[in-house]
């Protein structure tokens, strides 16, 4: 088996993009510091993915990347930054009860803490938002770990490559290649000649609305809103609406503040669902772009109606369990608020929860699930299938009943007044069919696995929804893997799986399976 | 930094080699109605590729006409060409480039500037024909071309097997005060040259220097062959084939033309007075030896495809001429010509991506010449203040230029000044400076 590629050059590319990932620890080493924690866990983290990423530095001094070499150092990046991303949580959590923690108790022990470390951080790199953590507290955690939990979420949603080519030159030469394999949506949309000023333009905007919420939160706070929205609750949130992360620092998630908070993060999470590069276009004056683009316009359709729907649903009283959230039969600002916020947070995959939605009824999983299934825009830092790749879908199955009727009708598929290529609608159906495998082949391996540590029998609604939160980089399932529940229970193997699922799932599947089929089948 | 943006209209290739000289050093966008080159561009260059018809106002308005600097129309259709530029210049002040390929557009656009809407016209058989005029005044130079106003001159010359200087070393080979080697190609490779480089029968070499110590080296490595290219035939009376003609005429030479049309013949013959026009296929070996086609001293084949140059040039070699020339329209095709005997191979498409290239650069650039189907290039470059050869010996400045990188010369005040190790460069000295493709952007930056 003879696999063409440059392994040195890719190592090398990848070494810089580790070296500089390190240096974003400085944000929670600076945390540690002004909470007075403990500072080593950080400085020595980033001794050592400095130290690997000069190591890998070194392998080429002049790095010449192909087509297939960016294809490989976009999705190692990614591994990589999950592997360098575990590193605190390993140091942190040593010699205390944390599950993330490395443990030396015994062989088995081992392995299961650096899983699990692996686990948490691909979730937060990948902005999926699933935990395996045994219990979410700053008291439990450190200031300094749960704010890099959050920072792992931001950085991972905009594209890790994305800003590796906004500030590095050496990487912009390839940038156009890089983008692709790396960002959301079927194509690239080069935004300006230079790709540089592409990824810093998309960048610029994904900063810019990150600062606008976490200075609304912390307005909030001061205004007397928000008690509980302090500074660093504001900007830990920040950092993990906009990228369509869902980790917050406290167990009950955004239930845990006032309903005007709440309120607040909903335009933040539809926002965070958008095509960013609508925005861009919004900043130069151009606002019809985004009131025209068809995508937009389906993504904005389906959540109103969605809302309608799942507001109905919780108005009649669908909620089981009314600890988390309150009941909603009869509450109309409750019931709104709870439909709006977890289908803002749902579709676009963020994953965070304002009500324990996996008490609700079957009618209103069932919306949730739906929306699931949905995603949020190309260009968009949300997971899942994307709204455009629907939309292609509908209108190629709707030409297929029309050329049937009409055998000799030619129909070319239109999208917002264009032609949609034919070579760009069987890549999108492609994607679409080996999402749905995927997420039933991993659905069932995951059910398959007997080795389970949940306190009650995993049902086959739970096992399926663990593969789909985790291939659609959503976060949370439903029954015991709802938003105030917990990964930790399945086993290494099937931990395993899922930090498979949460990678392919953020780098859109297919340059990882290309890599896998171009290295089983020897190029 | 603000970058100048360009708008390329026409993703040929002439535009992707002008698109992929300017990507390092400006704003590049890049219009073609084919979706399949724009989706290729999108990855392969550092350029914005947008799909549509350059002519169209609102395609223009789109690629950001109104803050680019310049519209360069080089598609392979005239008309195209220049309905572009005029519709760019109803919507915004740009500077309009047009590539022609007939002459006569450029002689309207001439006799009013302006005309059309183009600021500048691009005739690419006038200069094919002035290209293939030059090479043809040196004996085996595979690429001739000027600068700093004529006072230095740049030549690639292939050795060959019974060249004199072949074996010596490159210290050996430099007898001339105001000369210097500035690469040396060998096969693939690109060598630069150092006192000790060994030069080998085949390698092609590029020299910088004043004309007449290149045309001393020119008479040194051909021994004695040397003598002017009085008897010229050209082969083929196409549109090309009317205008290498009309250049040696218009410089005194006496050409031949052969052509088998015989209206086309007619027509020719009325058109240059000073040309021979004879009717005949260029591929009747028994006519070209009667008329001593062999004992010309340059053979240009002109003729309608790239198929028809080869046969055509092969076939003047094989009767004994010492020097053949071919137009080839194809890029990838040139290296093949050479390769298998022709003595140069002449791609319009390349001189007038190079000519535009020469032309969007002026000012911080004011020449390029593009060797060996853009392996390297040699620039001319006036020294700023900030320029890193500035106030400085050429020993010390080379430490931070890229390795491939080969001053050529200086001109001082209308003077060639031969750079050597303990040369100091001041501010307004034009460098002519022979580089790698690949660190052109760079350089031209850092000087």
């Amino acid at each position: 088996m003879v696999w063409r590629v440059d392994l040195r050059a890719t190592g090398s590319m990848l070494g810089t993009v580790v070296t500089y990932f390190s240096l974003t620890m400085l944000v929670p080493l600076v945390v540690a510091i002004v909470y007075g924690e403990d500072v080593w866990v950080f400085a020595v983290s980033i001794v050592i993915a400095a130290g690997i990423g000069l190591a890998l530095d070194r392998l080429d001094p002049d790095p010449d990347l192909g087509p297939k070499e960016a294809l490989l150092l976009v999705s190692l990046a990614w591994l990589a930054a999950a592997v360098i991303g575990a590193i605190p949580y390993l140091l942190a959590g040593y010699g205390t009860e944390s599950t993330v923690g490395l443990s030396l108790a015994s062989p088995d022990a081992f392995l299961e803490s650096i899983v699990n470390a692996l686990f948490e951080s691909t979730s937060g790199v990948t902005t999926t938002g699933a935990t395996v953590l045994g219990e979410i507290s700053t008291d439990r955690h450190s200031h300094a770990i749960m704010m890099w939990r959050q920072l792992t979420q931001w950085l991972g949603g905009m594209g890790i490559i994305v800003l590796m080519i906004a500030i590095l030159p050496e990487i912009a030469v390839n940038g156009a290649q890089l983008m692709r394999s790396e960002a959301p949506g079927p194509e690239l949309q080069k935004l300006t000649p230079k790709i540089a000023e592409t990824a810093r333009a998309l960048w610029l905007i994904y900063f810019g609305f990150t600062v606008l919420c976490a200075a609304s939160l912390y307005g909030l706070h001061l205004a007397g809103y928000a008690p509980e929205m302090n500074l660093y609750n504001a900007i830990a949130h920040g950092f993990s609406t906009l990228p369509t992360g869902g980790f917050s620092p406290q167990a009950q998630s955004i239930a845990y503040f006032s309903a005007a908070v709440q309120w607040v993060i909903i335009p933040f999470m539809v926002i965070a669902g958008v095509n960013f590069a609508l925005f861009w276009h919004v900043l130069r004056g151009e606002a019809e772009a985004m009131a025209q683009n068809r995508e937009f316009r389906t993504y904005a359709g389906a959540i109103a109606v969605l809302i309608a729907v799942l507001f109905a649903i919780l108005y009649r009283g669908a909620t089981m369990d009314p600890a988390i959230g309150g009941a909603t039969q009869g509450m109309t600002e409750r019931s709104l608020r709870q439909a709006a916020f977890q289908i803002g947070s749902l579709m676009n995959s963020t994953g965070y929860a304002n009500a324990n939605f996996a008490q609700w009824d079957a009618n209103a999983q069932a919306i949730l699930l739906f929306a699931m299934f949905v995603g949020g825009s190309a260009g968009s830092t949300g997971g899942g299938i994307k709204v455009i790749r629907w939309l292609v879908v509908m209108k190629a199955i709707r030409r297929e009943l029309h050329t049937t009727a009409h055998p000799n009708r030619v129909q070319p598929v239109r999208l917002g007044g264009r032609v949609v290529d034919e070579d760009a609608i069987r890549g999108i159906v492609v994607f679409t069919l080996l999402y749905i495998v995927l997420f039933a082949v991993a659905g069932v391996f995951i059910m398959l696995d007997p080795n389970h540590g949940f306190p009650q029998e995993l049902t086959v609604l739970e096992g399926f929804s663990a593969s789909l939160a985790t291939l659609g980089n959503i976060g949370p399932g439903f029954g015991q893997l709802g938003p105030f529940g917990s990964y930790l229970h399945f086993s290494k193997a099937s931990k395993l799986l899922m930090v498979f699922l949460m990678w392919i799932g953020r780098l859109e599947i297919v340059p990882v399976l290309a890599l896998f089929v171009a290295g089983l089948e020897g190029d | 930094m603000v970058l100048v943006r360009v708008v390329i209209v026409g993703a040929g290739e002439v535009g992707r080699s002008i698109a992929s000289n300017l990507e390092g050093t400006h704003d590049v966008v890049v219009i073609d109605t084919d979706a399949a080159v724009i989706d290729d561009l999108t990855y392969s260059m550092d350029v914005l590729p947008l799909h549509g018809d350059g002519t169209d106002v609102e395609v223009l308005r789109e690629a950001g006409i109104e803050e680019a600097d310049m519209l360069l129309a080089c598609t392979d259709v005239d008309e195209t060409n220049i309905v572009a530029c005029g519709a760019a210049k109803t919507v915004a002040d740009v500077f309009t480039v047009a590539r022609v390929k007939r002459r006569g557009l450029l002689d309207t656009w001439e006799h009013a500037e302006g005309a059309f809407g183009v600021d500048f016209m691009v005739c690419t058989d006038l200069l094919t024909a002035e290209a293939i005029f030059r090479i043809s005044g040196l004996p085996r130079a595979l690429d001739v071309d000027q600068f700093a106003d004529g006072l230095v001159r740049m030549a690639e010359f292939e050795l060959g097997p019974e060249s004199p200087i072949g074996g010596k070393t490159v210290a050996e080979a430099d007898q001339f005060d105001s000369m210097t080697f500035a690469a040396v190609f060998r096969d693939e490779d690109l060598i630069v040259p150092r006192g000790d480089t060994r030069l080998e029968p085949g390698d092609r070499v590029v020299v910088i220097g004043s004309e007449d110590s290149i045309r001393e080296f020119a008479d040194e490595i051909t021994a004695g062959q040397t003598q002017d290219a009085d008897d010229v035939v050209i082969l083929g009376g196409s549109e090309l084939g009317f205008q290498i003609a009309k250049v040696f005429e218009d410089r005194g030479y006496r050409p031949r033309l052969i052509e088998v049309d015989h209206d086309r013949a007619r027509e020719l013959a009325e058109r240059l007075p000073n040309t021979t026009v004879m009717e005949s296929d260029v591929t009747d070996t028994e006519f070209l030896v009667r008329e001593h086609v062999d004992k010309s001293d340059v053979v240009v084949a002109a003729l309608g495809t790239d198929e028809q140059n080869l046969l055509a040039s092969l076939l003047a070699e094989r009767i004994g001429t010492p020097r053949t020339l071919a137009v080839v329209e194809t890029v990838d095709y040139a290296d093949l010509f050479e390769a298998v005997g022709i003595d140069a191979a002449i791609n319009p498409r390349e001189e007038v991506a190079e000519e535009i290239v020469r032309f969007t650069r002026a000012g911080q650039t004011e020449k390029v010449s593009i060797l060996e189907h853009d392996r390297g290039e040699v620039l001319e470059i006036e020294i700023g203040e900030e320029s890193v050869l500035a106030n400085r010996t050429i020993v010390e400045a080379a430490a931070e230029l890229p390795d491939c990188v080969v001053i050529g010369a200086i001109s001082r005040e209308g003077e060639l000044v031969v750079p050597r190790g303990a040369t100091t460069i001041v501010p307004g000295d034009h460098v002519v400076v022979f580089a790698d493709s690949s660190v052109v952007d760079e350089v031209s930056d850092q000087i």
